[in-house]
């Protein structure tokens, strides 16, 4: 199913959680905060969270500015 | 206990021995990030909230693996945003990427050409950020009027601009400094403007309780020295204030003795 990632769409697996979205980019143990659908969700709860079709995920990191 | 861990900066109950805040934008690589923030002696470091690059190579260092949040207290900022909702937003995405790390440096801006704060927004979004339980270090313009009225909003520091963000230009309107300072309950801190070691240093005179910067350090021609300079000139500044200036006389005053002198 397709989702939209970071304002690109993204192919993932029916079903998916956000722990596989991770996953699926390679970045586990990465310090990210997720958002779903314009909602914060708490790094525990990725495993239980799942995606649907046409989702907006965004995954955001800490970078150089000031 | 030292002299100096007796002057730290309080800013929402932590202290801190350092005045000097750093940001980690403009830098040419996360080496020269980390060795110009240890060459500052700081200890809050501010950080940008960005889109993770997608498909980006995995093993990269990432910011937060060189300066480490065990090590620095990351002060996440909403630079890039010009309305209230996306600095709110930007700060919940940060205190998720912080584990639960509440201190924000509040952000909104007005124009690309002059990244002059919108104050109409920044209130708006620190009225939320507060009740949201979030501590709020505010970057705004220097009116002593907003400036009380943020504080009394539960801003936890004011940063009043020197100048224009990345214009090192130094202080332009110390006078107004100076009146937020007067009635000021909570630490008032330069953020941008600075351009060299001496505006930082006359911050300091001034009775600053911090100047925060980024481009003066990392647009110098060798950032990691400069940041040294910027660390000294914070240090020479507090002692300065806290020393009190000699008054500024009209005509001289000899610094030797006239008795004794040869005839």
């Amino acid at each position: 199913m397709q989702i939209n990632l970071n304002g690109d769409s993204l192919d993932v697996r029916d079903g998916a959680s956000l722990t596989d979205l991770v996953e699926q980019l390679g970045l586990s143990g990465k310090r990210i905060a997720i958002e779903l659908n314009m909602e914060i969700i708490p790094r525990s709860e990725h495993p239980t969270t799942q995606l649907a079709e046409n989702d907006t995920v965004e995954i955001v990191n800490a970078i150089g500015g000031g | 206990m030292s002299e100096q861990a007796n002057d730290a900066l309080v800013i929402a109950g932590k202290r801190y021995n350092s005045r000097l805040l750093v940001g980690t934008g403009k830098y040419k690589d996360l080496d020269e990030t980390r060795d110009a923030i240890a060459a500052s002696g700081a200890e809050i470091v501010t950080v940008a909230v960005r889109r993770t690059n997608i498909g980006q190579n995995a093993d990269e260092p990432n910011l937060l693996d060189v300066i480490s949040p065990d090590k620095y207290t990351i002060l996440p900022n909403t630079a890039g945003c010009y309305t209230a909702d996306d600095a709110v937003r930007t700060c919940r995405l940060a205190r998720e990427l912080l584990d639960g790390h509440n201190l924000v440096k509040l952000e909104v801006l007005g124009d690309q050409k002059t990244l002059y704060p919108n104050m109409v927004e920044t209130i708006k979004a620190t009225e939320t950020l507060v009740k949201d339980g979030f501590d709020v270090m505010v970057y705004c313009n220097d009116d002593p009027i907003v400036a009380a009225q943020l504080e009394d909003m539960g801003c936890v520091a004011v940063m009043p601009l020197g100048s224009l963000i990345g214009s090192g230009l130094g202080i332009l309107n110390p006078h107004n400094i100076n009146i937020i300072m007067e009635s000021a309950k909570v630490p008032v801190l330069v953020d941008a403007g600075v351009g060299t070691a001496s505006d930082a240093a006359i911050a300091m005179e001034m009775g600053c309780e911090g100047v925060l910067m980024n481009t003066a350090i990392a647009a110098a021609k060798d950032p990691i020295m400069m940041a040294s300079a910027m660390r000294k000139a914070i240090e020479a500044g507090r002692e300065a204030y806290l020393a009190g200036r000699m008054p500024r006389k009209k005509y001289a005053s000899a610094s030797s003795p006239m008795d004794g002198l040869i005839k």
